[in-house]
C-alpha cells in the first residue's frame, strides 16, 4: 500500500515579532495551487479547519477586490473574516489585508508566495499583524478550539520555536 | 491570558540553551549543577537563564533540599503552547486539505488528458 504522504509545514514564530511565516511544500504544479487560492469553491474546500463548513459571502481575488469568508460550526458557532485584495500576480503571489470581525480594527497583511520546485511548489505565508500583541491575541481570540492538555505539546512548542531559528 | 503574558514567555523561550533547559526539565527535576553540565556555562552563567525561566513562571526552584531542584512549571508553557498550537492546527489541517484537493485536481485532469488522446 502507497503511504499518503503529509505536508510538513514549518512555522517561524519568533517572540517580540510582528508576523508568522509558514511554509509548505505540496506536490502540485504552481498553476494548480494558484487555483486552489483564487478560485472560491475550491478554496472553500481547503481554507481553515475540517470542523467549519466555509461560507464564501465575496471572494474577488483581483487588486481592490473584497473577500469575506464566514466559518460555520456544526454547532452554531460563526467565525466571519474579511479583507481585500492588494494584489494577485497569476501564478506567483497574493497580497491581502486580513480581519477576524468580531475584533475589527486589528488587520493584518498577508502574503502567499508560490515557488516552482520542479512540478511541486514552496507556499510561503507571511502574516504581518499591527503590533505584537494583536499577533500574539488575534490567535489566541480568533482559533479557539477546545485545546487538548498532553505534554506532547511541549515538544511541539519546542519544535516549532527551533523551527524559528 | 494577557498577550503581554504570553510575550514574557515567549521571550523566555526565546533562547536555545532555555528550550534544552526546558527539554531536560519536562524529564523530570533537576539541580543547577546538572543542568549546567550539557553547557559550557559557568554556573553564574546558568543562574542568569534560570531566572529568565523563573521570572516567566516557567520553572520554580525548590526552597528546602540543600540542592535546590529546579521543576518544570507546565502550566504557562501550556498556555503558550496552546495558542502556537490553535495556529498550527489551523494551518496544518488547511494545507492537508489543500493537498487533497490539488491531488484531485490532478487526477481530473489526468483523466480529461487521456479523453482526448482516445478522441
Amino acid at each position: 500500500m502507497k503511504m499518503k504522504t503529509m505536508p510538513k509545514t514549518e512555522y517561524t514564530i519568533e517572540p517580540g515579532r510582528q508576523d508568522i511565516v509558514s511554509t509548505v511544500v505540496i506536490d502540485a504544479p504552481r498553476e494548480l495551487v494558484y487555483r486552489a487560492y483564487t478560485d472560491p469553491k475550491l478554496f472553500a474546500r481547503w481554507w481553515g479547519p475540517s470542523r467549519y463548513e466555509n461560507d464564501i459571502e465575496k471572494f474577488d481575488i483581483r487588486r481592490g477586490g473584497e473577500w469575506r469568508v464566514i466559518q460555520r460550526g456544526a454547532d452554531g458557532s460563526e467565525h466571519p473574516f474579511r479583507g481585500v485584495t492588494h494584489e494577485a500576480v497569476a501564478p506567483e503571489r497574493i497580497c491581502q489585508t486580513f480581519e477576524y470581525e468580531p475584533i475589527a480594527g486589528h488587520v493584518a497583511l498577508q502574503t502567499a508566495t508560490f515557488e516552482e520546485l520542479g512540478n511541486k511548489t514552496r507556499i510561503t505565508a507571511q502574516i504581518v499583524f499591527q503590533s505584537v500583541m494583536d499577533r500574539d491575541g488575534m490567535v489566541a481570540s480568533g482559533m479557539k478550539s477546545g485545546a487538548d492538555e498532553s505534554m506532547e505539546r511541549l515538544q511541539e512548542l519546542l519544535d516549532s520555536l527551533k523551527s524559528g531559528k | 491570558m494577557s498577550a503581554d503574558q504570553l510575550s514574557v514567555t515567549f521571550a523566555a523561550l526565546a533562547d536555545p540553551t532555555r528550550r534544552a533547559i526546558l527539554a531536560r526539565l519536562a524529564q523530570g527535576e533537576a539541580p543547577v549543577t546538572e543542568l549546567a553540565k550539557p553547557f559550557d556555562l559557568s554556573l553564574p552563567g546558568i543562574s542568569k537563564h534560570l531566572k529568565v525561566l523563573q521570572r516567566a513562571g516557567l520553572i520554580t526552584q525548590g526552597r528546602n533540599a540543600q540542592w535546590r531542584p529546579c521543576r518544570l512549571e507546565p502550566a504557562r508553557l501550556k498556555e503558550a503552547s496552546e495558542w502556537v498550537g490553535e495556529y498550527r492546527r489551523f494551518w496544518d489541517e488547511s494545507f492537508q486539505r489543500l493537498d487533497e484537493v490539488l491531488q484531485e485536481m490532478i487526477q481530473k485532469e489526468k483523466h480529461e488528458d487521456e479523453d482526448h488522446a482516445q478522441d
